[in-house]
């Protein structure tokens, strides 16, 4: 009962987030918000733009390249020499150059895959100067990339698709900062740190324990990770750690965060093009996709942990409290992961290595479908929109009729593109896989035996290449061999779709708007929603069966046996 | 630039909630970082590692035999000291240092702790049923109790 409530207030919370923050998103993003142009203003200034002049496709991808590389060079150089820099209470040691290379690749890309534990391996400046930036400022590329191929479908002869530092600064001054300044004090208020000091020692004289506890400026990372769909702890435990997600309350707040843009560009999405309706149908198939996952990862988290009840305990009222904290119990913290792992945020308030098979299932297919339910910011809405290309494509296919989405003729080239965004992500994770379980580096990485061992590789690399970030986190990947292999999903799954995008963005703005007749494949109405839910199935199903029978599925089958 | 940002919350934190910010610090601990509390005389937590330094779940699959064998060899342990074993008693949780139990975990060192302590059941049974919190707003999460509260609470008894 609780957790239906819970359910009913995320739906409520994110509603008026879908009709405010989208109807805001559309006037940020067409420059009609001014409030902090006294911040805006400046920034165009030392980055020497002219806030007015737009840019071709081939130049908004060209300056969101140059942008993301020297975000990377930018947070590699801090982490390599965060050493020599203040803010390091710890007196932390630079980081390694493979792990100082992963972090620096994984956050730019919005990836947030963390090889090392936050408590003792980075600095105060690392967290607030580099990681912190990134989580701003790889969010915002996100939320521009969606913008700018919603600009092509709405613009008519058109050679330019609005300017990427425009976009990229508004993005974080009107959207991102204002909403994680509030957030970040939520979360302090509930008990998240928010401190510049080193560790505190602690001893009790009742039951003669000591410790060290790790702190740091915790809260303000962590508004920002939920709300940018990033995912990456402050600590080790990420949103298990209760300095980073103290209560049921943070909780609900961090789900209904990673939510909440996503979610809310379909309207912003609608509102663009001029017509809601065709907003809706793409949050109705996000919806239904969601639901799906998140029924089957709860009700498989309700079931009893194999391994506990063969060890003797049978009874277990809750369902599955192995890798999980009690003040959230089972279905929040199953909610919380799946919110997680459908958008691309891959923060975890519980052990996804622990979860039942089937939860294991739903939280790593959720990622294969192509985190397009709702995805990450703007990422998601991107995505959705390459699949929506190739279900108006099919759609025009089955009445031998030249498809048309949004009043833009589909033709060979847009179709191409469309079709490359989609596969990228399939063909990396199965051959990167394929790699790691052929090379004994690969094979050295999982803690647990068995098909579960398979599925901590398997999960890794669709993380990875999806920009998630979250693990079966049992994985050692600190290696030489993870660290490098890595980068190469975060970089092919970002930019490899994000350009793509762009190029469609770009042939969409240049062609002419085609009036729609009764013969037009109408996606605004139920039967496009469905076609739409039927490619995404049928291509996440096509491309990796195959793997996931190896992993979870035969995990399940197992019944009775133990690795 | 990329500092202010967080130099201002910390600012605003330091300054409208220094106790939580600081990290929720009592004589004792942290209300936020469980620590080992060997029983029977106190209660105790979940089999976690609490060590704050390297925090994450133990990570052990449904279907490992490892998690089997450290089930088993906790159900011994509990039994030994007169505890009924529960699911949240036997098994570790996600961050390795939940500062929380259920009152289902409470209930069943009640007799236990009474016994160790010269205390009659009763007042421990009232301790433990005062000291439950959550679900937050009635619906958030689900009801805890904060071991090392309920200790402190207890040895103010003792």
């Amino acid at each position: 009962m609780n957790f239906t409530w819970t359910i009913v207030a995320l739906v409520i919370v994110l509603g008026i987030s879908w009709r405010f923050l989208g109807q805001y998103m559309v006037s940020v993003y067409q420059g009609r918000t001014k409030w902090a142009s006294f911040l805006e203003r400046p920034i165009y200034r030392i980055i020497g733009v002219d806030p007015e002049v737009e840019q071709s496709w081939q130049r908004y991808s060209a300056a969101l390249i140059i942008f993301s590389g020297f975000a990377i060079l930018i947070t590699y150089l801090i982490l390599r020499t965060q050493g020599y820099l203040p803010f390091n209470p710890q007196h932390l040691p630079n980081v390694t150059p493979a792990l100082a290379w992963n972090t620096a690749v994984s956050f730019a890309t919005n990836t947030n895959w963390q090889s090392y534990s936050g408590e003792t391996t980075m600095s105060y400046l690392s967290q607030m100067g580099a990681l912190t930036v990134q989580n701003f400022v790889s969010a915002s590329v996100g939320i521009a990339v969606a913008v700018a191929l919603i600009r092509g479908f709405t613009r008519k002869e058109s050679r330019t698709i609005g300017n990427f530092w425009v976009d990229l600064t508004r993005g974080v001054v009107y959207i991102l900062l204002p909403i994680s300044a509030v957030a970040a004090v939520i979360f302090m208020a509930q008990g998240a740190l928010e401190t510049l000091a080193g560790p505190a020692h602690i001893h009790n004289v009742l039951n003669g324990i000591s410790q060290n506890i790790p702190r740091g400026p915790v809260a303000s990372q962590e508004a920002i990770k939920q709300l940018g769909t990033n995912g990456g702890g402050f600590f080790n435990a990420n949103g298990a750690d209760p300095f980073e997600n103290p209560t049921g309350l943070t909780n609900f707040l961090s789900i209904a965060l990673l939510l909440s843009i996503p979610v809310s560009l379909t309207y912003t999405f609608g509102k663009m093009v001029g017509s809601l309706r065709e907003g809706v149908a793409i949050l109705a198939v996000m919806t239904i996709l969601f639901g799906a996952w998140l029924a089957i990862g709860v009700s498989a988290e309700h079931q009893a942990n194999p391994a506990v009840t063969a060890a003797g305990v049978t009874h277990q009222p809750v369902g599955n409290m192995e890798g999980k904290e009690v003040r959230f119990g089972v279905p929040s913290s199953a909610l919380y992961n799946i919110a997680s792992t459908q958008t691309s945020t891959g923060s975890v308030n519980s052990a996804n290595d622990s979860y039942n098979p089937m939860g294991g299932f739903a939280t790593m297919t959720g990622m294969m479908l192509g985190e397009i339910s709702p995805g990450g910011v703007g990422s998601g809405i991107y995505t959705m929109l390459l699949f929506a290309i190739i279900a108006v494509f099919l759609g025009g296919l089955m009445v031998g009729r030249t498809p048309e989405y949004l009043g833009k003729k589909i033709q060979a080239k847009e179709v191409k593109l469309a079709a490359l965004g989609v596969l990228v992500m399939p063909i990396m994770v199965l051959i990167l896989t394929a790699i790691a379980v052929s090379v004994h580096a690969g094979r050295v990485g999982p803690l647990n035996k068995g098909p579960h061992g398979f599925s901590e590789i398997l999960y890794a690399f669709t993380s990875v290449t999806n920009n998630n970030g979250s693990a079966f986190a049992g994985i050692n990947s600190n290696t030489a061999f993870y660290n490098i292999i890595e980068t190469v999903g975060f970089l092919i799954g970002r930019f490899a779709i994000i350009i793509p995008t762009l190029g469609l963005a770009g042939t969409l703005a240049a062609k002419n708007v085609v009036s729609s007749s009764l013969g037009t494949f109408r996606t605004d109405k139920p039967i496009f929603v469905f076609l739409l839910l039927g490619v995404v199935l049928i291509i996440g199903a096509l491309t990796f069966f195959p793997a996931v029978s190896l992993g979870p599925v035969v995990e399940q089958l197992s019944s009775g046996k133990f690795f | 630039m990329g500092l202010a940002y967080p130099l201002l919350e910390t600012g605003i934190g330091q300054a409208l909630f220094p106790y939580q910010s600081n990290g929720s610090l009592t004589k004792y601990g942290s209300t936020l970082v469980g620590q080992k509390w060997a029983g029977p005389k106190w209660f105790q937590g979940r089999p976690d590692a609490y060590n704050p330094m390297s925090t994450g779940g133990a990570n052990l699959g449904p279907r490992s035999n490892t998690l089997v064998t450290e089930v088993r060899n906790q159900i011994a342990k509990l039994k030994n000291e007169g505890i009924t074993p529960t699911p949240d008693l036997v098994t570790t949780s996600g961050s390795g240092v939940d500062p929380d139990i259920s009152p289902a975990d409470a209930y069943a060192q009640v007799n236990s702790v009474a016994k160790a302590s010269n205390l009659p059941a009763s007042v421990v049974s009232r301790l433990v049923k005062a000291h439950i919190r959550g679900p937050q707003l009635g619906f958030l999460g689900s009801p805890y109790i904060n071991v090392l509260v309920l200790n402190e609470a207890l040895a103010k008894l003792k």
